[in-house]
């Protein structure tokens, strides 16, 4: 006690001092997470901003050389790209996710999280090479479904390991519950844990959907993009990030304008579906 | 199977039967279990005879004992509270009744128990057949986060126990009713379980329990996490089920022990070390053990 009290006047002032730089250090390290997104905002704002105009929501594409034009073609191909993905997707990995939760000790599932981890770091343009190699050589020509199914191998996973996880997190007295109701095993999931994890499995899937909606690599050697009006799924489609990509790199000043709206236009989107997300993030156990 | 370690030297050998005034060894207990079954009642001629009955049941959590051949009855239509210090095996053993701790991975389990003469454990035994006849009510109330109606219609509508709308309506209202919560929910059937109070909620878990006619309700401390006069209802309510019930209640609770039930089993360190009469045990222990946990000087 004495060696504490002798000890305290010094260390007290230490200790608050130390406080003080680590709260500052955190602090400085949560402000630059912002800044990066302020200033693409700015950006994206002051040099996109002036190409936004109703005929980039309704027009195709203008041909080399003229001005104007539109993307609305490569929204609506984004779109279906994404939805094609969902469909194919979101059921794989919110099954799969039950089942790592559900049976998480067994060999199966501890394979099948690695593997899904792993698949989580594959490069996207290395998924795109294997689709290329796989669907598109198969059917030989580029598509709406080989792009599809590009993404969907990306989203797969995600899916998956976010479905766990929050499956996990329901507490085990419902599944008791359910089980001491006389309950199957399925039902239990089907019925009470699955509705009380829900929302935050929606959140998971949206918030991977909004990630899946501005890949390039994987649509470069796959849906490949195509300048006119297409929803076939056995056709090439445009997609906004492959639209982009195509008008960053030309040599034309209107061309890069427009690259400039579709990013703004892209990360609107992605923007939106996060907020849905945030939106959808409420606790199943609210009262009412 | 384990019998040999039960009588351990230095143990306390476990009694046999509810309501037996001596105590026996496990090896008699056995014998004459078949001849007990018309329920010869010590001074309640009434006795309706046991609904459970353990026989040598050991069980093992991976390398680790919980519970030693535990020799117990369980009587019908009656309250038996178990009682003990934390880990010793009584919820362990309740659990051992419908079977939750199937859901526990690397368990297993020695001897047997019976329910109405035939065995939970034998290999073509339906897991969920026996589940819907033994209801439970967990220490924390978890009702479903679905709405009060459909958290006491859902275990009727999966088993297909109510044809029709009506038929569900009058199943859910009988159902409240019966767990004294219908005047207070009547009104906002169609609100979230999630708002009720906790004893609310707790009364609502043990109406769905019901909800599924069981035989038998195991109750984990159900009352462990209400306030005075939460814990007073359900009291009363545990009063009134066992008209119809086969109630079992763990509780750390010696007064709540005494004030429901009939018959009072005392587990130590995975035995059961002795089981009598709620007043028996309460004012006239035969073990020291026992004595020592009821009057606070351990556990």
């Amino acid at each position: 006690m004495t060696v504490a009290s002798s000890r305290s006047a010094p260390s007290r002032s230490r200790r608050k001092l130390v406080n003080v730089v680590m709260l500052t250090l955190t602090g400085v390290s949560a402000f630059l997470v912002v800044i990066p997104l302020l200033l693409i905002f700015y950006h994206l704002l002051s040099a996109g901003a002036g190409a936004l105009n109703l005929d980039f929501f309704t027009q195709l594409p203008a041909p080399v050389g003229e001005t104007g034009g539109g993307m609305a073609n490569a929204i609506l191909g984004t779109f279906l790209l994404v939805f094609y993905a969902g469909v194919m997707g979101i059921p794989i990995g919110v099954g799969a996710g039950v089942y790592l939760a559900e049976a998480s000790r067994s060999p199966m599932a501890n394979t099948v999280r690695f593997v899904a981890d792993v698949m989580n770091g594959i490069p996207s343009i290395v998924t795109g090479i294997f689709v290329w190699a796989w669907v598109v050589l198969a059917m030989g020509r580029f598509s709406l479904l080989a792009g599809s199914i590009a993404l969907a191998v990306m989203l797969i996973p995600m899916v998956t390991r976010t479905t766990e996880e929050i499956v996990r997190l329901v507490p085990k007295e419902l599944k008791e519950g359910g089980v001491a109701l006389g309950l199957t095993r399925w039902r239990t999931t089907l019925g009470i844990v699955l509705p009380a994890a829900r929302s935050g499995i929606l959140t998971g899937i949206l918030v991977a959907l909004a990630r899946i909606a501005g890949e390039t690599a994987p649509l470069l050697f796959t849906a490949f993009g195509n300048p006119f009006w297409e929803t076939r799924l056995n056709e090439p489609i445009s997609a906004l990030p492959l639209l982009i990509y195509q008008y960053a790199i030309s040599p034309y000043d209107d061309w890069h304008r427009q690259a400039w709206a579709a990013s703004l236009v892209l990360i609107g989107l992605v923007l939106m579906v996060s907020l849905a997300a945030r939106f959808l993030i409420k606790n199943p156990y609210r009262q009412g | 199977m384990t019998r040999t370690r039960d009588t351990l030297p230095g143990t306390v050998t476990p009694t046999g039967g509810i309501g037996e005034g001596r105590p026996r060894t496990p090896a008699s207990t056995r014998r004459e279990g078949s001849r007990r079954e018309g329920g010869e009642g010590g001074s309640r001629g009434s006795d309706p005879g046991p609904a459970l009955r353990s026989s040598a049941f050991s069980f093992w959590y991976g390398k680790n004992q919980a519970l030693h051949g535990i020799d117990l009855e369980v009587a019908k239509r009656r309250v038996t509270a178990l009682i003990g210090p934390s880990g010793c095996g009584k919820s362990t053993f309740l659990r051992s009744i419908n079977r939750m701790n199937d859901l526990i991975p690397e368990t297993r389990h020695e001897g047997d128990i019976t329910l109405d003469g035939e065995s939970l454990y034998t290999g073509d035994r339906d897991v969920v057949e026996l589940r819907k006849r033994v209801g439970m009510v967990f220490q924390k109330s978890n009702p479903f986060p679905k709405s009060i109606y459909d958290n006491v219609a859902y275990g009727p509508k999966v088993n297909r126990l109510a044809t029709s709308r009506s038929d569900m309506d009058a199943l859910v209202e009988r159902s409240l009713r019966q767990a004294a919560l219908w005047d207070e929910v009547k009104d906002r059937l169609d609100r979230s379980a999630l708002g009720l109070s906790g004893g609310q909620q707790q009364r609502l878990c043990i109406a769905r329990a019901l909800a599924v006619s069981p035989e038998v309700i195991l109750m984990d401390e159900p009352a462990s996490a209400l306030d005075p006069i939460a814990t007073q209802k359900i009291e009363e309510l545990i009063y009134e089920l066992k008209e119809d019930y086969t109630i079992l209640i763990v509780t750390h609770n010696m007064q709540q022990a005494a004030r429901v039930s009939d018959f009072t089993a005392f587990f130590y360190m995975g035995k059961l070390i002795e089981v009598g009469r709620t007043e028996d045990i309460f004012t006239n222990p035969r073990e020291e053990q026992t004595e020592a946990y009821i009057t606070g000087r351990f556990g």
